[in-house]
């Protein structure tokens, strides 16, 4: 099964389990949870179900296209429902068999992992999922988000893509895998893997991302005393990356990296305050639509 | 009366296999002591779990509570009964709230005054009521260290629960909690079971195991010792069974079947530990070695599930394990590619703790104390040179790709890595041996130079925490501070340093920190706490040693710096308290104490102004004491430091025989009062004899 297929298949089903189909987001990020459709729509208490693919940038992850799992960018399918639902172990496990991956031919566990974005306030408990032995999904319950308590839980199901890949098309490399027929991983992200990693790592200027960094800064604050959430969170997103960005290229000293760390959470705070009052002050209009309700 | 068994099971999501037997105890615990408190009787308990499900099985519990009759007492005579003879708003408020009718009042005698009496016969409600009005309450007191809320219920719980099967007898009792109603259906293994429903408790095990779940812990344990045994005979392998794996294992799975898969034999050139590890801590794999004990390129992994396509299974898991052990692989080669120097180096970049700088600045301190300890030590030049040179570069391997990786690998590496580098063997060695005891029962470091930089590193670590104000409450110790000051304190002992004391360590410790501006607080009020933080270490280590409470608090009251010391004393004690003289020597002690206390405590003995014999002769005696006694110390020899005061005894009791301390002479009482307090300061540097107790 090509990436490609892999990904429309992940689309049609949870389309038919009610979720949005949402595209990727168009500012950087780190992970799919970053995403506003996840950040901001996990918060207060209308319910949200979605699912899109999210490429994500870890600038110290890169390896200039040369090792055969790590990367500056992978690719994320993310799912959220909330609240989250009874069934959800079983609506996950019915969407491998999309992918063709039969459970009673194959060893599929639960195993623990607490999840923790400190950077975001975020924090999460449940499980990798192991198939034969691979982490496959990373499956959360949100316990928190931006320091806000999660009311109610939303579930958040991270695919690997390029992990899921490797298994189903029984490859070592991930430059080796087949995005569709006559196209390699490789051939469309070999070369931004080298550059982006070149450029983390040796050419970016110093100078001018800690001076973005502040400006970013200060325009999410902007934004805030405004009252525009999603503005302001684009440049909390902005701030993250050129922090990742910093940290790759090794600028950032041990004892300046919590203050940095800190400017970014109290950001995400206080976004994900002022996004519920801005929506409860809407009257949270979507507080009635879909999701699954218990008594 | 009537019985019937009972059957409560926790349907949830897949718990983490660390908490599946706690959950399963507390279960019981919980209700039993409900039963208790509602005085069901019932018979024995069974309990099982597996990562879906927390059970148990009570047998022959009574179909209704215990009858119950009781006497409540209420307002007095004169406050329930008016002039006329009637009862008062008193006493019918007393009887409304006791739910009898005003005739069933009666007036009884109490302790010299009358009262009013409500007899009350309770009935016992029907067990099936009370379980279903109160178990969720049971049910949710049942915690975890980490719980977890999910959909919009309020609940927490360790994961979602998903079912519950409440069966008493025939019946199924509808119980709601986790907004779940609990019934007589159960669900089978994931994908080879169904739901099904329960006819009875006792036919859970069985039905369960026709959809493929061992719900006993034991039954899956022994299932998959065994197939791991058959698979031994088989391929004539030998796998270490790892008992922590194995019950991890246990509480992955709910149906255990063994399969192995290979590795690229190349991989055997990397470490036994980094093959171990990989394979152990972050597959959940056995590892396989033949009959001399070298590892095999095969792993063990169980799976949850049957023989089903065992090979696909295989492969998948050899594809992942290899990827692991490339990365393992490249961190090796890598690593050995970065001097020592360098590795060191980098340390400053590494943050120890937010208010303690960097690990290099800890391996500094670390640096410094091992130093001053050699002093004392009054080391050899050459074992100076080797301990120097660990100090330094006893944390190097934290800078290492592979112990970033795997961080249980810490030690380990640093030992492998110095030896691939041309370090003294000793020196690599004591890397590794530093890190022990990493916990309670681990093994000490053997070689002198493990020991020095282990008691420096864990000191350094506990007295900086305290430093900053980071102390253990209660049964939270997130750093392992208890344990690595009992480590400091088991080394001292097994090292036999009496050399050294606690109290001076800690002293150079605080005095390090504060130079380097890291002490945050109160400098004498630190110490004092550090100084009650090591008794109760020693306290746990002589408890541990079968020491009697009463003789672990007469040498912990003494001096407790030189730990080897407190030991010996202790066991010299432990050998005295068997004998019959010991009674009168401590009676003597005793004496000479209490009274001493009455003196003025700057008096000084004066010699000539003792004038009856046994006065002589005692001074005398506390001289020869004090004398044999501080020889004793300095050879740190407890049962010769023992002997010599015990001599006192005979003398002190001829003192008391003849001679009347609390003479009407002030200067000769005082005199009389200082020899005394001389027997205290010498018998109290060896005891407080006065905490130890006799049977009357």
């Amino acid at each position: 099964m090509y990436i490609q297929d892999i990904i429309l298949n992940l689309q049609s089903y949870w389309s038919s389990k009610g979720c949005v189909l949402a595209q990727p987001y168009d500012v950087e990020k780190g992970a799919g949870t970053m995403n506003p459709m996840t950040f901001l729509r996990c918060l207060g208490p209308e319910p949200w179900n979605v699912a899109y693919v999210e490429p994500s940038r870890r600038p110290a992850d890169g390896r200039y296209g040369e090792n055969p799992n790590r990367v500056y960018q992978h690719h994320q399918f993310q799912v959220i429902m909330k609240p989250s639902p009874d069934n959800i172990q079983e609506l996950y496990l019915d969407s491998l068999k999309e992918l063709g991956i039969d459970p009673l031919q194959h060893d599929i566990r639960f195993v623990e992992d607490n999840w923790e974005n400190p950077a975001m306030g975020a924090a999460g408990l449940g499980w990798e999922v192991w198939l034969d032995g691979m982490e496959v999904t990373q499956f959360t319950y949100f316990q928190q988000i931006g320091g806000q308590e999660a009311n109610p839980v939303s579930v958040e199901l991270t695919y690997g893509l390029e992990r899921l890949a490797s298994y189903i098309q029984d490859k070592e490399n991930i430059y080796e895998l087949t995005w569709v027929d006559g196209v390699t991983y490789g051939d469309i992200f070999k070369q931004p893997e080298y550059e982006h990693s070149k450029y983390s790592f040796e050419v970016s200027d110093t100078d001018k991302l800690f001076q973005w960094f502040d400006d970013y800064e200060k325009e999410a604050g902007h934004a805030l005393d405004e009252n525009l959430v999603f503005s302001a969170y684009d440049y909390v997103l902005k701030c993250s990356h050129t922090f990742n960005l910093l940290d790759a290229r090794g600028a950032i000293s041990v004892s300046e990296r919590t203050g940095y760390l800190a400017r970014v959470r109290s950001l995400a705070r206080r976004t994900a305050r002022q996004y519920v009052e801005e929506r409860e002050r809407l009257g949270f209009p979507m507080l009635n639509q879909g999701g699954v309700r218990h008594g | 009366m009537a019985e019937r068994d009972l059957l409560l099971e926790i349907g949830c999501e897949e718990m983490p296999a660390r908490f599946v037997e706690g959950g399963m105890k507390q279960l019981e615990e919980k209700l039993n002591h409900w039963f208790d408190g509602h005085r069901i009787t019932y018979g024995s308990i069974r309990t099982y779990a597996t990562p879906r499900r927390l059970a148990v099985i009570i047998e022959k519990v009574a179909d209704r509570q215990a009858d119950v009759e009781e006497e409540v007492r209420g307002p007095a005579k004169r406050i329930a009964v008016d002039e006329e003879g009637n009862w008062t708003k008193a006493a019918l408020g007393f009887a409304r709230k006791q739910g009898v009718s005003a005739e069933e009042l009666q007036l009884d005698e109490h302790k010299g005054e009358t009262y009013v009496f409500a007899r009350k016969f309770q009935r016992g409600l029907p067990t099936v009521d009370l379980l279903k009005e109160e178990l969720s309450e049971v049910l949710g007191n049942i915690h975890f260290p980490k719980t977890m809320r999910w959909g919009d219920r309020r609940t927490r719980f360790i994961r979602p629960v998903r079912w519950l099967v409440c069966l008493f007898g025939q019946e199924s009792v509808s119980v709601q909690w986790a907004g779940v109603t609990a019934s007589n259906r159960t669900r089978g293994h994931r994908f080879l079971g169904e739901e099904i429903t329960l006819d009875t408790p006792s036919d859970y095990v069985d039905a369960l195991r026709n959809e493929w779940v061992l719900v006993d812990v034991k039954e899956r344990r022994d299932e998959i010792r065994n197939q791991l045994k058959r698979m031994e005979e088989e391929h004539g392998w030998n796998i270490p069974i790892d008992e922590g794996l194995l019950n991890e294992v246990t509480h992955l799975v709910e149906y255990p079947t063994a399969l192995f898969g290979r590795f690229e034999e190349s991989f055997l050139e990397l470490p036994a530990a980094v093959l171990i590890t990989t394979m152990r801590e972050h597959q959940r794999y056995f590892p396989v070695e033949d009959q001399n004990g070298h590892l095999l390129p095969y792993f063990v992994t169980v799976r949850n599930g049957d023989h089903r396509s065992l090979d696909i299974v295989a492969k998948g898991n050899e594809k992942v394990l290899s990827a692991r052990l490339a990365d393992a692989r490249f961190f090796y080669e890598e690593d050995q590619k970065l001097s020592i120097e360098k590795a060191v180096s980098k340390l400053d970049q590494v943050v120890y703790f937010e208010d303690l700088g960097t690990i290099g600045d800890q391996v500094r301190r670390i640096r410094h104390l091992v130093k001053e300890l050699a002093e004392w030590l009054d080391l050899k030049k050459e074992e100076r040179t080797n301990l120097f040179r660990a100090a330094e570069i006893c944390k190097f391997d934290l800078s290492t790709l592979m112990v970033d990786e795997f961080p249980e690998l810490s030690g380990v590496m640093g030992e492998e890595y110095a030896i691939k580098a041309g370090e003294n063997p000793e020196v690599a060695r004591g890397i590794m041996e530093h890190h022990y005891p990493r916990f309670s029962s681990d093994q000490l470091p053997e070689g002198m130079i493990g020991s020095l930089i282990s008691l420096a590193d864990k000191m350094d670590a506990v007295v900086s925490a305290f430093a900053i104000g980071i102390q253990p409450t209660g049964s939270q110790d997130p750093y392992g501070l208890r344990r690595r000051a009992s480590g400091v304190v088991q080394i001292m002992v097994g090292q036999g340093w009496n050399e050294i004391t606690l109290t001076e360590i800690i002293d150079l410790c605080l005095n390090r920190l504060e130079m380097d501006g890291w002490l945050k607080r109160e400098k004498e009020e630190v110490k004092k706490e550090l100084i009650s933080f090591f008794t109760l270490r020693m306290k746990a280590l002589l408890q541990e040693e079968n020491i009697r409470y009463d003789l672990i608090d007469a040498v912990l009251e003494s001096d407790i710096s030189r730990p080897r010391m407190v030991l010996d004393k202790a066991k010299v004690l432990t050998e005295e308290v068997e004998k019959e003289s010991f009674k009168t020597i401590v009676e003597g002690f005793s004496r000479a104490a209490n009274l001493a206390a009455k003196g003025d405590p700057d008096a000084k003995i004066d010699g000539d102004l003792l004038e009856k014999w046994s006065e002589r002769k005692l001074f005398a005696a506390i001289k020869t004491a004090s004398e044999r006694f501080e020889s004793a110390r300095n050879n740190q020899d407890a049962r010769e430091m023992f002997e010599a005061i015990s001599k006192l005894a005979t003398v002190i009791h001829d003192f008391f025989d003849e001679v009347l301390v609390m003479a009407d002479d002030e200067v000769t009482r005082q005199n009389r009062l200082a020899l005394l307090r001389e027997i205290d300061r010498l018998t109290s540097g060896f005891a407080a004899f006065n905490k130890i107790v006799f049977a009357s």
